[in-house]
């Protein structure tokens, strides 16, 4: 019964589409209504041949969407670095803007695709394995739902598509980091619901009487979200045909809710999720437990109050009435220590275990990860001061702010998490190479410094110009002098993002090595053993 | 845990256990506490300080008395106690007999470069060096006259400016559209290279020849006959070493088959009086004014 009703769903995807491509009124809407139309199509052919199949029952760890979840981590950490690397020399070399792909390759299409697809694609892809494989684990239980998290995976992949190609095509709503067009932020809502389904299915039914720390961090990152994606993207379409929207809030209305959610993305989708990684991850490949359970809860719960009340340090000097601002400042220096926490938790749960930086690359990965981590969330708070807002606003230290924290943060700690699930996941007895590791460590490493320098200096640098008045109080630069004078630092900048990607490509390698090479396990990992269901 | 006994005594774990991990029954560490207190203390102060929180009607202003706006206004005052007298000299000033080293003539520099540098230099680059199609202001070479007046002339009312009826406005036709056809083209862009230090050795001479007649028959009304052009038509000179659209062939070929209309907006109503003397005023002392 549910198999032909599977092929009528599939169907009538598959003929709406095709009726919504013909009407198309734009191109975006068209290609996007035609990829819907094979998707679809594709899935009703893939029922149809297994219709009346025998259902097998599996039990144990649903690891499937974990081990294909890996591999696409880690091919979309590698397009976003590309993409990364590539609009950095467009930045030194404007001629890299190629005349002949004018309004699809150039640097203001290509510029929400790098942002999207190391934030979403990359970052948010590792948050829905990660936390798969770890809300399993830690509740010694099956994903909840079958294979709804097999809908949740894909369904993901389908907005990343959906986004990537809508941006190169020119279908956006121009707002940072929810640049997506109506029917994707649709597409997103339900799947996201169905995220939040699995994940609490799974911790409804646990084997354990606690939850674990890290599931904390994983829940607050899947509900916040929720919330402020849909807040965010309130908007009504101009048709139904075409992707074109126009947003509910105007104004400065608009510009506060766009920063709350752009503030909170950082917030709960690369500090809280990626927190939720941290806490399980560092543990397990220390084989240490973790420092305090007291810090641990005083350091959530702080987070996840003083974080949705900062968005308004991105807004200091504008329309912003002066007391939200204020407070949005307070609330981001406040929210120093809280950040802390996390790092304290973290590096501590070392201790006792220092001697195997000297031996293992990837406890040295998450190390110098929660170094990045405690840097950039010293350096957020302080960048919310109005006064220092002042100088770094509009300039490219918040460029290396951010920097330091998606390459340092986000990036180290997710290379640790592949590199420790990929022998699990395919039951090996290790990683292929600890050496390449290793090259890995240092040309990242490298990189993120050479980046995050680089970002400094030309920041601070075209701050104090853009600001500079001689003593009659003219300003002296022009601005295309402090651009030009950032020319050199720009060179460096994509140096920093040459080897930052060159480290992710051998990484690619050694886990693809590690897949086909390595040998198995001598035991089986407590990665295939199975729970009591 | 750990596969090696440890030698220190190791804090308490809470009893929980998850796929292996335990957690320690660490006490919250003081600095950490500490601090966390003294940000809280510094908030709580900083907005009674500041405006911060919302009422019902506006929001606590703060006993400091800060606002952003006061911040802004502050220093558009200390600006105009500093240069108000100035300013006002300097629009209602006769800038042709502004004399040289007096605080005016300085202010008026200083004024017109940092106005230059925030509207103008996107087209004529922030040395005032020029593009293709931009005209380089360093030079002698000026297309609509190069006297001070001139130059205010041409900032007041733009070139060929749509906003504005006193705009300097000429237009070369497109020679492609049915004027000349594309043999004719080639010879008179040999004879228009001919004319020029630069691009004469480029030249075919035997077409630059026939291209005399085609010259003087379509050309001459605006360039003149000799090619020195008309300065009351902004037809610029052909017979220096200056091509304001670039001195290859093809380039000359494109401008003159669809013919080029470059624009400059008018500035007045976007410029104060005085800003419109003081750039007037930099642009003339860059080099070649006259």
């Amino acid at each position: 019964m549910w198999d032909y009703l599977k092929l009528a769903i599939y169907g009538l995807i598959a003929v709406m589409a095709a009726i919504a491509a013909s009407y198309a009124r734009d191109i975006a809407y068209q290609i996007h209504a035609i990829l819907v139309v094979l998707i679809a199509a594709g899935l009703f052919v893939f029922s149809l041949r297994r219709v009346g199949e025998e259902k097998v029952i599996e039990t144990g760890y649903m690891d499937g969407p974990v081990r294909v979840g890996v591999a696409l981590t880690a091919f979309w950490g590698a397009v976003g670095f590309l993409v990364g690397t590539f609009i950095a020399f467009q930045l030194a070399f404007p001629s890299l803007n190629f005349g002949w792909a004018e309004g699809y390759l150039n640097f203001g299409r290509l510029r929400p695709l790098h942002t999207s697809a190391v934030i979403f694609a990359f970052g948010g892809t590792a948050l829905i394995t990660s936390s798969f494989y770890v809300v399993q684990r830690t509740s010694g239980a099956r994903l909840w739902g079958g294979n709804l998290a097999w809908f949740v995976f894909w369904g993901y992949q389908i907005v990343i598509l959906l986004a990537a190609t809508g941006y190169l095509l020119g279908a956006t709503q121009s707002k940072e980091y929810a640049e997506p067009e109506w029917y994707t932020d649709l597409w997103l809502t339900i799947v996201w619901v169905a995220y939040l389904l699995v994940f609490m299915g799974t911790l409804m039914k646990r084997k354990e009487p606690h939850i674990y720390v890290a599931n904390w961090f994983y829940l607050s990152f899947i509900i916040t979200i929720a919330m402020l994606h849909v807040v965010n993207n309130l908007a009504m379409p101009v048709s139904i045909f075409g992707s074109k929207s126009v947003q509910l809030f105007a104004g400065v209305q608009d510009a506060m809710t766009q920063w709350w959610y752009g503030h909170n993305a950082v917030g709960f989708f690369l500090t809280a999720g990626f927190l939720g990684m941290m806490y399980y991850f560092v543990p397990k490949q220390a084989e240490r437990p973790v420092f305090s359970y007291k810090l641990s809860i005083i350091h959530f719960w702080a987070l996840i109050f003083l974080y949705i009340w900062a968005g308004p340090h991105h807004l200091h000097y504008t329309a912003l009435p002066d007391w939200a601002s204020t407070l949005g400042m307070v609330f981001s220096v406040v929210l120093w220590m809280p950040s802390w926490g996390g790092m304290i938790n973290g590096l501590m749960t070392l201790s006792g275990a220092w001697d195997k930086l000297r031996t293992d690359p990837v406890i040295r990965m998450m190390v110098v990860s929660i170094g990045f981590y405690g840097m950039s969330t010293f350096e957020g708070p302080m960048m919310s001061i109005r006064a220092v807002n002042s100088l770094s606003h509009y300039t490219d230290w918040t460029i290396g702010h951010v920097h330091s924290g998606a390459l340092g943060w986000n990036g180290m700690i997710t290379f640790g998490m592949l590199y420790f699930l990929v022998p699990k996941l395919w039951n090996r007895a290790g990683l292929y190479s600890l050496k390449l590791v290793s090259w890995h460590f240092w040309l990242a490493t490298i990189g993120i410094v050479l980046y995050a320098a680089s970002m400094w200096v030309t920041g601070i640098m075209e701050g104090l110009m853009w600001r500079e008045v001689d003593a009659q109080g003219f300003l002296v630069n022009s601005f295309a002098d402090t651009v030009a004078a950032k020319f050199p630092m720009y060179v460096v900048r994509g140096m920093g993002g040459v080897l930052f990607l060159t480290g992710a490509l051998i990484m690619c390698y050694n886990l693809w090595m590690t897949v086909k090479r390595s040998p198995a396990a001598e035991s089986a990992h407590d990665a295939q053993t199975a729970p009591a269901e | 845990m750990s596969k090696k006994p440890i030698e220190k005594k190791e804090p308490e774990t809470t009893g929980h256990e998850w796929d292996g991990i335990q957690e320690f029954n660490n006490p919250l560490p003081r600095w950490w506490v500490w601090v966390f207190y003294l940000t809280i203390i510094w908030g709580v102060w900083y907005t009674i300080a500041y405006p911060a929180w919302p009422l019902i009607k506006g929001a606590t202003a703060g006993y400091m008395g800060y606002s952003t706006r006061a911040e802004v206004a502050a220093e558009i005052d200390r600006f105009t106690a500093l240069n108000g007298e100035l300013e006002a000299q300097l629009a209602s000033a006769d800038i042709t007999t502004l004399e040289q080293g007096t605080d005016l003539h300085n202010y008026a520099i200083q004024s017109g470069r940092a106005t230059f540098a925030t509207f103008c230099s996107q087209c004529h680059g922030s040395g005032a060096a020029g593009n293709v199609g931009y005209p380089n202001l360093l030079d002698n070479d000026w297309l609509w006259g190069g006297t001070i007046e001139d130059i205010q002339l041409t900032l007041q009312h733009g070139i060929r400016s749509e906003d504005d009826a006193d705009t300097r406005y000429s237009e070369m036709p497109a020679f492609g559209d049915d004027y000349l056809s594309d043999e004719e083209i080639t010879q008179v862009v040999n004879y228009v290279m001919s004319l020029s230090p630069v691009t004469k050795p480029d030249a075919d001479m035997a077409l630059a020849a026939a291209g005399e007649t085609v010259f003087v028959d379509n050309c001459t009304s605006c360039h003149m006959e000799d090619g020195t052009g008309d300065r009351s038509q902004g037809a610029p000179n052909l017979t220096d070493a200056i091509w304001l659209y670039g001195d290859s062939k093809e380039a000359i070929t494109e401008i003159v088959t669809t013919g080029p209309f470059g624009v400059m907006p008018a500035w007045s109503g976007k410029l104060s009086q005085s800003q419109i003397n003081a750039v007037s005023a930099y642009v003339h002392q860059l080099g070649g004014g006259e």
